[in-house]
């Protein structure tokens, strides 16, 4: 009797263990049908106009780009890409959730399908493009990596760096092309790696490190928001590689890829055609071929991308120009004062291009 | 009572059907684990995303700031994650030996007549316990960072304390030739050197681990019956000897098992060394992992080294255990 009780049991235990497996792979099913769908091909503009909001996936704070003020308002040249892309495609530049991810979390979050867009400062390089089933979309920052160093050490240029101890957050391509320059110059140096960057500004700012390495855009930021003295300190005058700076969007959706790239173009185009935020309405009438194009008053424009004819419109007046964001952002209007350097217009010497809309 | 024997099929034997239950449950747990790797690999397949294992032999183009041996920049990938692996070994090791010291003293303070230490083991116990490792961490970094001097300060004749740590000289080999430190123009190089870095990560996890310790030590002492001390004193034993021969080997079997959990809770714990710099597993695997876009595959091997490294210590201090369990007779 005991025997029978005791099997029983424990063909019980068996079945309902079982049945539950078999529930948990039911499950598993289910999660991974719900993980793999914006990969099907076009869905991603479906998805964001069924859930009336784009999901872009930002930086955890950078000043110029991405960063929160006070009153929790989103602000920066990668910000307001996404506003535009908003503005584009649902109407309305509020529509954004954003999502701020350490530089560790972007891809997978992008590749998974938590975020639609990831305008996060993201350099564009071949094995990133190539490998990380993700595509760059324009260039909308062209910035170049560059080093920190304390006036007091009389340090001056890159080669004096020889032997020094140079710090570096982890996760960026700063730590590889720190490695493969000094490799290449055949000079030594010893990285100090850190995640926090509390701690890595710490240790440089205490002269733990000699140096400070990180994009040049970045420095300047540092430059004006971490430092008590910014004289102290001094941002060398090379930098040591081409950091392109685009927002990137999952593999698969040749329609969302072809609108992100093609709303960053109209931003470009609206400041060859100087089209600001005021003269919008005017110029919409009584501009060029190239901005009634541009604005929806001549050909549907709009439609070939799959949105409507005012696409453009909308994303000028959320936003402004390129340049407005830029001086906005990064320039004039920003306590970071960046010239605007390469990051001028083609036409005004600089690598900003965009092809024709038309 | 007689009981009869009662012959039962094959199946309804206990000791087979018990053996076939696990094996159904460990096959199944083998199916949804290769379901989930396929699961894996054919998602990561579909968005473009190369996988694999490969690029382990592939030249790493980082370097190392600080390691047991000397990475250089071009090694295959497993060399640095073995870097990273010797670099977390290395103030793990260090900082358990330490711990079990400091956790000790602190224990038998905690029990300590004299009111002012028990009040200042309490106090200790109190604080480090409390206050989350991360913390803990960064104000040592800071702190660290402060207080080191900016001009390298010499003393020992050629060691040398700055900023960039504690640099000495140290044998190379087993030759009787040594490698002294020496200034360079910025900071100290050659020698042995120990960084605010790794100084950070091995008082964090020392203090931090020594709290927990004195209260494990402190249960421990207090488990073992005051009438055993009592007899030990009857017998004419020192106060010393009643401690060796009595008192402590009975407080370890209460002692060693929650010990274990302390000492792989430090291991785990040391993955928060990246935060202040110091390049171990955790740390490598990372930038492996930006650079070669690896994620499921660097965080694999993360998991993986962490596993055995609990498994391998929970092997010793079971060991360990059953060494000081009483042998009844």
């Amino acid at each position: 009797m005991r025997r029978n009780d005791c099997f029983f049991v424990s063909t019980n235990i068996f079945s309902t263990g079982f049945c539950s497996l078999r529930k948990i792979v039911r499950w598993m099913l289910v999660a991974s049908m719900l993980t793999s769908m914006p990969v099907l091909a076009g869905k991603t503009l479906d998805g964001i106009k069924a859930r009336g909001v784009i999901s872009c996936g930002v930086s955890t704070g950078l000043a110029g780009f991405s960063a929160m003020d006070s009153k929790g308002e989103w602000h920066g040249l990668d910000v307001d890409i996404c506003k535009a892309l908003a503005a584009a495609t649902l109407g309305d530049a509020r529509k954004v959730k954003w999502v701020p991810l350490g530089s560790q979390q972007r891809f997978p979050a992008l590749q998974s399908g938590e975020i639609d867009v990831l305008s996060h400062n993201t350099t564009w390089t071949l094995s990133r493009d190539a490998s990380f089933g993700i595509h760059f979309t324009s260039i909308v920052y062209h910035d170049g990596q560059g080093f920190m160093v304390a006036k007091k050490t009389g340090i001056s240029a890159v080669h004096q760096l020889s032997h020094a101890d140079i710090c570096v957050q982890s996760g960026t391509t700063s730590e590889k092309t720190l490695n493969d320059y000094f490799r290449a110059q055949k000079m030594k140096f010893r990285p100090v790696v850190f995640e926090n960057f509390e701690a890595s500004l710490k240790a440089f700012f205490s002269g733990r490190c000699q140096a400070y390495t990180t994009d040049a855009s970045s420095l300047a930021a540092i430059l004006q928001r971490e430092t008590r003295n910014p004289g102290d300190y001094l941002v060398l005058a090379e930098v040591i590689s081409k950091e392109p700076m685009s927002p990137a969007v999952r593999r698969g959706d040749d329609e969302w890829f072809a609108i992100v790239k093609w709303v960053v173009n109209a931003l470009i185009v609206a400041e060859e055609e100087q089209l600001t935020q005021a003269n919008l309405d005017t110029q919409k009438e009584h501009g060029n071929a190239v901005v009634q194009g541009l604005l929806g008053n001549a050909d549907d424009i709009g439609k070939l991308l799959g949105l409507d004819r005012a696409w453009a419109y909308r994303a000028i007046q959320a936003v402004g120009n390129y340049g407005d964001i830029f001086e906005r952002n990064l320039g004039s209007g920003s306590p970071l004062k960046l010239s605007r350097g390469a990051n001028r217009l083609w036409t005004h010497g600089g690598l900003i291009y965009a092809p024709p809309i038309r | 009572m007689h009981i009869k024997k009662m012959r039962l099929g094959w199946l309804r034997q206990a000791y087979i059907k018990d053996w076939l239950i696990q094996a159904g449950v460990i096959v199944g747990l083998l199916l949804v684990l290769t379901y989930l790797v396929s699961m894996l690999s054919s998602n990561l397949q579909a968005k473009n995303i190369v996988s694999g294992f490969d690029f382990l032999t592939k030249p790493a183009s980082f370097g190392i700031g600080e390691g047991v041996y000397d990475f250089e920049a071009g090694s295959p990938y497993w060399q640095a994650f073995a870097a990273g692996l010797a670099n977390t070994l290395r103030v793990a090791l260090l900082a358990i030996v330490l711990s079990a010291v400091l956790g000790l003293a602190l224990g038998f303070g905690r029990l300590s007549k004299n009111i002012l230490l028990r009040g200042l083991c309490i106090s200790y116990v109190e604080i480090f316990r409390n206050i989350p490792l991360l913390l803990q961490f960064l104000a040592w970094y800071f702190l660290l960072t402060t207080l080191l001097p900016a001009e390298a300060w010499q003393f020992l004749g050629h060691c040398y304390l700055s900023k960039s740590g504690l640099s000495f000289p140290i044998p190379i080999g087993l030759s009787l030739t040594w490698d002294f430190p020496s200034r360079n123009p910025f900071n100290i190089a050659g020698g042995a050197r120990l960084t605010p870095e790794f100084l950070t990560v091995l008082f964090g996890l020392t203090l931090y681990t020594a709290a927990y310790l004195a209260e494990n030590i402190r249960a421990g002492l207090e488990s073992v019956p005051h009438g055993q001390v009592e007899a030990g004193a009857a017998l004419g034993l020192t106060h010393q000897q009643i401690l060796r021969h009595i008192l402590f080997p009975q407080a370890l079997r209460v002692i060693i098992p929650p010990a274990t959990n302390q000492f792989s809770g430090l291991i785990k714990s040391s993955s928060l060394a990246i935060t202040v710099g110091y390049p171990d597993l955790v740390s490598i695997a990372n930038t492996s992992l930006i650079l070669t876009g690896h994620a499921a595959e660097c965080i694999f091997l993360i998991i993986i080294t962490y596993l055995l490294l609990s498994l391998l210590l929970s092997v010793i201090m079971n060991w360990l255990n059953r060494k000081f369990q009483i042998v009844e007779r």
